[in-house]
């Protein structure tokens, strides 16, 4: 590891959250005026966070900690592995063990909310899993190396060859933030058919945990989406950044216009997805390599 | 605490008259989200129980499951006059009160229905009330003395 990966690595575990934090705060405000409302202040998910570490958890068993604890450990870790340029499949995989505790935490209670939520949880990761491995792909295809280092030095930013698994990767994004109309397994949004869902019986303190982890994830998630557009020019992180911004607007708008849909919608409409952009694009990129060697 | 109080709001037996004017405080004309106040369905995450309604037999039972779900500090209110006192159904056969004969009620709102104005106005107190339960729970277990605390456990 090289000391600007260590430095990377540093930065991104003490800012992470602060940057989640940023997001969520506009998450918030955005959502409320587009709702005609004032919304809240843009503290207001500092104020949340630091009142849940504040409260009493009621601690439903000895199981569901740990796996919240390891939620956050394997999330954490995971941005490790993606800020310090290494291996951007083995992100993808660590991201779904990670879900997996959350998935445990969630189903080791009595809660039939709480378990229903769960086996929401793992339709999703069906739903979005075939695209993430898509998204590693495509950037195999154009760097020929899984490494995010590698990526971020080409010549070219990824995205002028891999549109269509951008396009995808967006989609996706949707059901990993939690977003209407995939919020299925538990909603930012109050009162949904099954109370909480997956977090029912995650509370005070653990539920702070969770939380945290989810600041962690969606740094990481924003990065990947600005991964397609840095390269070897420094200009392009602002480019990242700005197209970073526009497509979680665009999330918030979705988030706001559909309602939430039945898990069968969401699995084909995913894979349908997966498969026109993300399956059309590597198909192309594929044959026309192979035209221009011919 | 202050900043970030939780509303889990339970219909003990209440008209719909209230409920309709506490969902009204969270549309855009009363928007209680400027407050940071959120409104959540579960327990576990609440700070706040608002309680419509008086209490009928088969309302206490899951008013008391409710209440003990909730992590400490917790404060209730008391929203309507039928859930302060009964109100109106006060002499029915089947109403044993207010919500306060089977809970703790830190903040009593009356009216008939309850304004969105007097709700937003009783929430701020419970949530100064909050923060001193906060810190009454905190000294309490610094100086390590057990006794009943008739207010925070609400037996
Ligand atoms: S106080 Fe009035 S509006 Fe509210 S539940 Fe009672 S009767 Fe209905």
């Amino acid at each position: 590891m090289s000391t600007v990966s260590v430095i990377t690595v540093i930065c991104y575990l003490i800012f992470a959250p602060v940057v989640g934090l940023f997001v969520s705060g506009y998450d918030r405000v955005i959502t409320a005026r587009m709702q005609g409302r004032q919304g809240p202040p843009f503290l207001q998910p500092l104020y949340d966070l630091v009142k849940l570490f504040r409260k009493e958890a009621t601690i439903v068993n000895r199981v569901q900690t740990a796996m919240v604890v390891a939620f956050l450990i394997f999330q954490v870790f995971t941005g490790c592995i993606f800020f310090a340029g290494s291996d951007i499949l083995l992100v993808f995989f660590a991201l779904t063990l990670a879900d997996i505790f959350l998935i445990l935490a969630a189903c080791s209670t009595n809660s039939p909310y709480s378990n229903l939520g769960s086996q929401r949880e793992l339709l999703s990761i069906m739903a979005y899993e075939p695209m993430t491995l898509l998204t590693a792909i495509g950037f195999y295809m154009v760097s020929k190396s899984f490494n995010v280092s590698d990526v971020i030095s080409m010549d070219k930013p990824a995205i002028l060859q891999i549109p269509g698994i951008f396009i995808g990767y967006v989609f996706i994004l949707i059901i990993k933030c939690r977003k209407s109309p995939f919020d299925l397994s538990t909603s930012h949004h109050a009162h949904q058919e099954m109370v909480k869902g997956l977090t029912q019986d995650i509370s005070g303190n653990v539920l702070g945990i969770m939380e945290l982890a989810e600041l962690y994830a969606s740094v990481l998630n924003m990065a990947v989406v600005g991964l397609f557009f840095v390269y070897k020019n420094p200009w392009s992180y602002l480019v990242a950044l700005l197209v970073c911004s526009v497509v979680y607007f665009i999330i918030l708008l979705i988030d706001n216009i559909f309602p939430r849909v039945k898990w069968n919608v969401m699995l084909w409409s995913t894979w349908a997805v997966t498969f026109v952009f993300g399956g059309a694009n590597v198909l192309l990129l594929d044959m026309l390599r192979t035209a221009v060697k011919l | 605490m202050s900043k970030s109080p939780w509303l889990l709001h339970y219909d003990a037996s209440s008209c719909n008259g209230c409920d309709i004017e506490v969902l009204a405080a969270t549309t855009p004309v009363y928007d209680v989200e400027r407050f940071g106040i959120f409104n959540t369905g579960n327990p576990k995450h609440a700070d706040i129980l608002v309680v419509t309604g008086g209490v009928n037999a088969q309302s206490s039972s899951v008013l008391k499951q409710i209440y003990s779900q909730m992590p400490d500090p917790k404060v209730v209110v008391a929203a309507g006059i039928c859930a302060c006192d009964g109100g109106i159904f006060k002499d029915c056969y089947n109403i044993s009160g207010g919500t306060d004969t089977v809970i703790p009620v830190d903040v009593y709102v009356p009216g008939c229905a309850v304004r969105p104005e007097a709700l937003i106005d009783g929430i701020s107190k419970a949530i100064a009330i909050l923060d001193e339960k906060r810190i009454q729970s905190r000294e309490h277990a610094a100086c390590e003395v057990h006794y009943d605390n008739p207010g925070n456990k609400g037996e």
